[in-house]
């Protein structure tokens, strides 16, 4: 338990300590180095990484440095990445054999590694994190502190003005004062659907009831999205305040936090995270010595995608199978047990401590008309540096992909990119200028959505693609309603007709009608969007359809039943790399003949398209 | 096929569910936590496991079925020694993990969420591990393998199969 005062002391000690993690000309003596810990980069080892700092330097009797484990620096494609702070050296892939080197060369030696610079994607090589192409177009708000803080520290959390909007909240605001905050800054649902969150907070503030709750959304289940995970693994203790702010707010004392199973490491650290909250008392009885009382308890999902869904994650969180409930009522009236219970997602709540410290007019400063702030992205897919961006609303596709995304590999071009997952639309070439915010994504077909943004290549067929995420709704819908569960079926059956040539020409109108259907008649969320990814590429990529249909062809070879891949004599210099590499020794010939592909051994697999140097190969 | 459920690797059974019940409460909301804590330990949830939730909390053993069945994460039966597990997720799926895991059904000769007959190995796909900056990327229990080629998978593969034989 610690006094008021005592963590207003730990910030101003801590503050010093820590200001070389923001601010290069810091006055210090002291080195950090930053290891990245969040999932990518673990998977690469970066534990080993750590381990190895640590073991070096203390054999080495090195003072004045620390390793620190932090959260996810968001250029996840150079991964593992080591930060050498206060000069900002940026070093990329990493491996644990090469701690020696930086130890001896960056830290004893005062030089930089140049090997292990990161080269931008021009390959010039950058000294510091700020030069990098990539960090140039992004404001970080909500993930202010990832790779920057220990996340399993709370007095580092403290150091960067952790905590204190709690303070001020409890202290300074009326649950009016808050709610005007939040309702003036023009925050909205960053889960996708975009309801202003100041609007959400005051209605359930207004509800009668002895019980209340409030509820973090953080079963993150869009396929190729982290950015919910990317917060709570670097920064866990903002949503813990959000949670508090809000619970203060609405008039509750209770707080779940639904996550997914899947990411064990944001887990371990919101597990870690509300015990060092409780241990300080900024989760409990008497915060901060007023009579708000609230505490913190984590729920695990068990890998069901509509349980992202308000209500059936309420259901899931009361221990049952997660199936939507018919609104209304909405949560705000009936929700967790029947109790009022606000529900919001946790980037919406990365973002609250922050608007109420630099107020609702900073905020609604950044981002466009009706959408305010910024947004996260999980960059993927054919783009060459894959991340997790931060950008102001309104910033375009075109910056996003090619100014912070550093274009297309391969020298391929770009052929369409996906917002919102298996909810979302494909965004085609021609709309790369359109502002991303919630309505003009909605105009084009597609969606804000949690932040998922995959990136596809003129090699990506859009059928296929459009098959894929209705084979990920058939297999995650409920059941509980006939249009989602029946339909997309049935979608899903007419897709798989048109990629093995077996489709009419009647079965686009089918589409087309059934989706429609599909869409107005859905009991939730789930399968009002679900037919989304079919009609945004049928509005966009209508002439592949057809040629699927009418001509039996697929353009990209995707789709295997349709698919020939032949080699171009003309362009075959007869390399043989195609043949050492294929996995099933379908490709024929000796020296240097041109190459020829037997098709009844070919799995078409693809191995040969992507090795051959020549481009000889579709 | 499939090994029988008695032919569980854990010897200490009961004692892992007297602990599962003293650290939760007998309400009927505890159930998927505890589910959860069962996957876990045994790397599926057994019928007698499910007796005992189901006197615990009160609940019919087919609620509880019907609750199993409903998530992805639980499952009916063990997993094999080696689970191998290919990220389905969009990042990976552009990148071309449809291939490995076709791949990797041709060679095992089982569909996914199915266990070889010797119980050594076994398929799973599953929606994005987080590790999108290697996509495409498979785990073998839990392991990550990324930037992932049919090549690869097949060294895996051959090396797994060597160490089996």
């Amino acid at each position: 338990m610690k006094s008021l005062e005592e963590i207003h002391k730990i910030r101003e000690e801590k503050k010093k300590e820590l200001d070389l993690r923001i601010n290069t000309s810091a006055d210090t003596r002291e080195k950090h180095i930053l290891v990245c810990h969040g999932t990518g980069c673990t998977s690469s080892k970066s534990p080993k990484i750590l381990e190895n700092f640590n073991r070096i330097i203390k054999e080495k009797n090195i003072e004045n440095v620390r390793v620190i484990k932090t959260g996810c620096f968001g250029l996840c494609a150079k991964g593992p990445i080591v930060i050498i702070r206060p000069e900002d050296t940026f070093y990329a892939g990493v491996t644990p054999e090469d701690c020696e080197e930086i130890i001896q060369t960056h830290i004893i030696e005062g030089n930089k590694v140049e090997r292990l610079l990161a080269k931008d994607i021009d390959g010039t090589k950058v000294n510091s994190l700020d030069e990098l192409n990539f960090y140039k177009k992004q404001k970080r708000i909500a993930l202010k502190n990832c790779g920057v803080i220990n996340p399993e520290e709370i007095d580092e959390y403290i150091a960067f003005d952790g905590y204190k909007a709690l303070e001020k909240v409890l202290k300074e605001m009326s649950k009016d004062d808050v709610v005007k905050v939040i309702s003036d800054s023009g925050l909205r649902g960053r889960g996708g659907a975009g309801f202003p969150t100041g609007k959400k907070w005051e209605l359930t503030k207004a509800v009668e009831g002895s019980q209340k709750y409030v509820v973090c959304n953080a079963d993150e289940g869009d396929p190729g999205a982290f950015m919910d995970r990317s917060i709570l693994e670097g920064d866990p203790h903002a949503v813990l305040e959000a949670m508090e702010i809000a619970g203060y707010t609405i008039g509750a004392n209770k707080g779940f936090i639904y996550v997914r199973a899947e990411y064990p490491i944001a887990v371990k650290r919101l597990k870690i995270a509300i015990e060092q909250a409780r241990e300080y008392g900024i989760l409990g009885e008497n915060i901060f010595g007023t009579d708000f009382s609230f505490d913190i308890e984590i729920r695990l999902g068990a890998g069901a995608f509509v349980c992202g869904e308000e209500t059936a994650l309420l259901e899931s969180i009361e221990g049952k199978r997660g199936q939507p409930r018919v609104k209304p009522p909405y949560p705000a009236n009936a929700g967790l047990w029947g109790k009022p219970t606000l529900i919001n997602n946790v980037e919406t709540y990365a973002n609250i401590a922050q608007i109420i410290l630099k107020g609702s007019e900073w905020y609604s400063s950044i981002g466009t008309e009706t959408s305010k702030g910024t947004k996260v992205f999980a960059l993927g897919g054919n783009v060459n540096n894959i991340g997790l961006v931060e950008v102001p609303m309104g910033t375009t596709l075109r910056e996003i992909v090619f100014d912070i995304g550093g274009g297309i590999p391969n020298g391929r071009e770009f052929k369409a990119a996906q917002t919102g997952g298996p909810s979302g639309g494909c965004i085609p070439k021609e709309n790369l200028d359109v502002p991303i915010d919630y309505e003009s994504l909605k105009q084009i077909g597609s969606m804000m959505g949690s932040g998922g943004l995959i990136v596809m290549d003129d090699t990506k067929c859009m059928v296929s693609l459009a098959k894929f995420y209705l084979q990920f709704t058939v297999s995650e819908s409920c059941g509980k309603c006939n249009p989602c569960r029946i339909g997309t079926k049935r979608m899903l059956e007419i897709l798989e007709r048109i990629t093995e040539g077996k489709g009419e020409e009647k079965d686009l109108e089918k589409l087309d009608k059934l989706a429609k259907n599909i869409i107005r008649a859905s009991v939730c969320g789930l399968g009002q969007t679900a037919p989304n990814p079919v009609l945004s590429t049928m509005k966009y990529f209508m002439d592949e359809y057809k040629e699927h249909v009418i001509d039996k062809k697929c353009r990209t070879n995707e789709c295997k039943k349709l698919a020939k891949i032949t080699i171009n004599p003309e362009l075959c210099k007869g390399c043989g790399l195609c043949q050492r590499n294929c996995p099933v020794g379908a490709i024929k010939g000796e020296g240097r003949d041109v190459r020829e592909i037997d098709q009844s051994i070919c799995i078409k697999c693809g191995t040969c398209i992507a090795k051959c140097p020549f481009h000889a190969i579709r | 096929m499939i090994m029988e459920e008695n032919n569980c690797k854990c010897s200490n059974k009961d004692e892992f569910m007297a602990e599962l019940l003293k650290e939760f409460k007998p309400e009927k909301d505890n159930l998927i936590q505890m589910l959860n804590e069962v996957q876990e330990h045994y790397g599926y949830v057994p019928k007698e496991a499910q007796q005992v939730l189901s006197e615990y909390l009160g609940i019919p053993m087919a609620e509880i079925y019907g609750v199993i069945t409903f998530y992805s994460r639980f499952s009916l039966k063990p997993k094999g020694k080696y689970n191998i597990s290919v990220c389905l997720g969009t990042a990976c799926f552009v990148k071309g993990s449809q291939k490995i895991l076709d791949r990797l059904i041709d060679r095992l000769k089982i569909g996914v969420g199915e266990t070889t007959k010797d119980g050594k190995f076994s398929i799973e796909e599953t929606r994005c591990v987080g590790a999108c900056g290697l996509a495409p990327v498979f785990t073998v229990n839990g392991e990550v393998y990324g930037k992932a080629t049919v090549q690869k998978l097949d060294q895996v593969l051959d090396e797994l199969m060597a160490i089996e034989k």
